[in-house]
């Protein structure tokens, strides 16, 4: 009995090195970026336009503005084309080529590495940007459907699992009043999942601001603040990744204080879609 | 003009389709392309030998040797410690305070992007501790990055485990730990498996966090405290950098194989783990 109570202490200890973990990276980001932020005012810092790290001058509007187009065009793209697949997957496909193919497939989608979707975006997507519809190529609209096919899984597979979740008695009930197989999944089904389907949004949302180097590989990297779809743009990630490694001083500071703007955007996004999902089991336990 | 319901509902099932098929379609794509345009280029001298001007010709071998380290490592630290959570989290305790806290932290790290964690591990690991930029440093903070879903896996695995195999082991007076590691942790085995398995495949694709804590040095790896470059991050500095386009393509091809070599692993695991269980 005394060696099962070791063994007790021993694995709480170890379950609580999660915590431990985020707690600590929390502490050393923000020790490292807030005061700076400070300094300069966090206002200023999150406001203004001019990023002359050599002058001291500190302002990331353009790329928080950044983050959110290219966050807000993955999400069109990921909606359109992630919710379709969790809908087909769960609704009109036979299960067994649902989970023996399609699956699968959205699975593997998730398993290829960010650097190979920038990758083919550079060398594909961007010259038929460039060709077809103007401007640099390395843009919006690129990063945008590189970030929205690489979230797409997440989107998938959890809407698929709200769909799931769904009562059979539901559909039934639906099918016996007469309404078609759409109508029941437009007006019961995806009514009944919606905020599994909302969570699935907001996670999602939450990796494609996170994503960074198939970003900077597709995005141009400008200092200006981006005016159409066309034009080319520095997200949060970038500007981190791009020069945190010859920063010294105050810029790596700053870059520090780019990564704890970050760091809250992030945590409000996950804050919202636990509560959303929450509130979901808590609806589903009545 | 109204459009009568069997009609829209063919409509929305062929666009559900069109959707669904175009997914697909981009996935082939990619695999195919890389592949078609990297394999041409693969030879056993480029498994075999160094780079030499700085990747321009040559092979990737210290980039292979430096992933496998850098992985290997990270894995061999968080299988461990998620598997314990895991364990604690499903036999040990009861639903409270702490179990949500323990919970929550998991749900957290889940969501935090990689470049935060290269953030952290570089001023946490490689100044603060004094690793430098290294094969430890880069380790550690993977081992973090992939923390939750080692766990999740494992609880889901152990979970699914039936309650009567638990009851068996304590009627034939097996102390809880015998029947933990005897009898709950071999069913759950393969679910367990399928959780690694992915970690591993997750952290053979990530760059931005090791870029910042294990370096992008173009040596052989020879200690755990030098600079490691990964196959990603190898790939990602030949494109970016113009250095060299087929060289590029065919690290691309590697990496690209050896994703689809773990999802197959980690499929063919979780077949295994479902036919066992059910």
């Amino acid at each position: 009995m005394k060696l099962d109570k070791f063994i007790r202490v021993v694995l709480l200890l170890v379950a609580l090195s999660g915590v431990s973990g985020l707690a600590l990276m929390t502490a050393f980001i923000f020790k490292e970026g807030l005061p700076l932020m400070v300094r300069l005012g966090v206002a200023d810092f999150i406001f203004s336009s001019q990023w002359y790290p050599s002058e001291g001058q500190f302002g990331i509007a353009p790329m928080i503005v950044g983050s959110l187009a290219v966050t807000a065009g993955a999400m069109v793209i990921s909606l359109v084309f992630g919710l379709g697949c969790a809908i087909l997957l769960t609704q009109f496909c036979p299960p067994r080529l649902a989970t023996g193919v399609i699956k699968p497939c959205i699975e593997l989608l998730a398993g290829i590495p960010s650097v190979v979707y920038g990758f083919v975006g550079v060398t594909i997507l961007v010259p038929f940007i460039r060709d077809y519809l103007g401007g640099p190529g390395l843009s919006v609209l690129a990063s945008s459907i590189v970030l929205g096919v690489m979230v797409l899984p997440t989107v998938t597979s959890i809407s698929a699992d709200a769909l799931r979740a769904v009562p059979r008695s539901y559909r039934e009930g639906s099918i016996a009043l007469g309404a078609t197989e759409w109508q029941t999944t437009h007006m019961v089904m995806l009514k009944a999942a919606m905020s599994g389907i909302v969570a699935a949004v907001i996670l999602g949302m939450g990796r494609a601001v996170g994503e960074t180097m198939a970003v900077i590989m597709v995005a141009g990297n400008p200092l200006a603040m981006p005016d159409s779809l066309l034009s080319p743009v520095r997200t949060l990630t970038s500007n981190i990744a791009l020069e945190m490694s010859y920063a010294a001083g105050d810029h790596r500071k700053a870059l520090f204080a780019t990564g704890v703007t970050l760091f809250v955007i992030i945590m409000i996004l996950n804050t919202i879609a636990l509560a959303v999902s929450r509130r979901r089991a808590r609806r589903a336990g009545l | 003009m109204i459009i009568r319901p069997v009609t829209t509902h063919r409509i929305a099932v062929a666009a559900l389709w069109t959707v669904t098929v175009l997914t697909i379609a981009v996935l082939l794509f990619i695999i195919a392309f890389i592949l078609a345009q990297g394999a041409p280029h693969l030879s056993v001298e480029f498994f075999t030998s160094s780079p030499r001007s700085m990747g321009r010709e040559g092979g990737v071998l210290p980039m292979i040797v430096g992933t496998l380290f850098v992985t290997g490592l990270a894995v061999a630290i968080a299988a461990p410690v998620g598997i314990g959570t895991a364990v604690y989290l499903t036999e040990y305790t009861r639903e409270s305070r702490l179990t949500a806290l323990i919970r929550f932290g998991a749900d957290c790290l889940a969501g935090i992007p990689s470049i935060i964690f290269g953030l952290f591990g570089s001023v946490f690991f490689v100044i603060t501790l004094g690793m430098g930029l290294s094969v430890l440093s880069g380790a550690l903070t993977l081992a973090i990055m992939v923390l939750p879903t080692i766990i999740r896996t494992s609880e889901e695995a152990i979970r699914a485990v039936p309650r009567v195999y638990r009851d068996v082991s304590y009627g034939l007076g097996g102390t809880r730990w015998q029947m933990v590691t005897r009898v709950v942790l071999r069913s759950a085995l393969p679910g367990i498996a399928t959780g690694v398995v992915l970690s591993i495949g997750r952290s053979i694709s990530e760059t931005a966090a090791l870029m910042l804590t294990a370096g992008s040095a173009l040596g052989m790896p020879r200690s755990l405290l030098d600079s490691a470059r990964t196959l990603s991050v190898h790939f990602y500095i030949l494109s970016r950098e113009g250095l060299s386009m087929p060289k590029a393509y065919a690290s691309a091809s590697v990496l690209i194989v050896a994703v689809l070599l773990i999802n197959l692993l980690a499929y063919w695991s979780m077949r295994r783990f479902v036919a066992k269980v059910t």
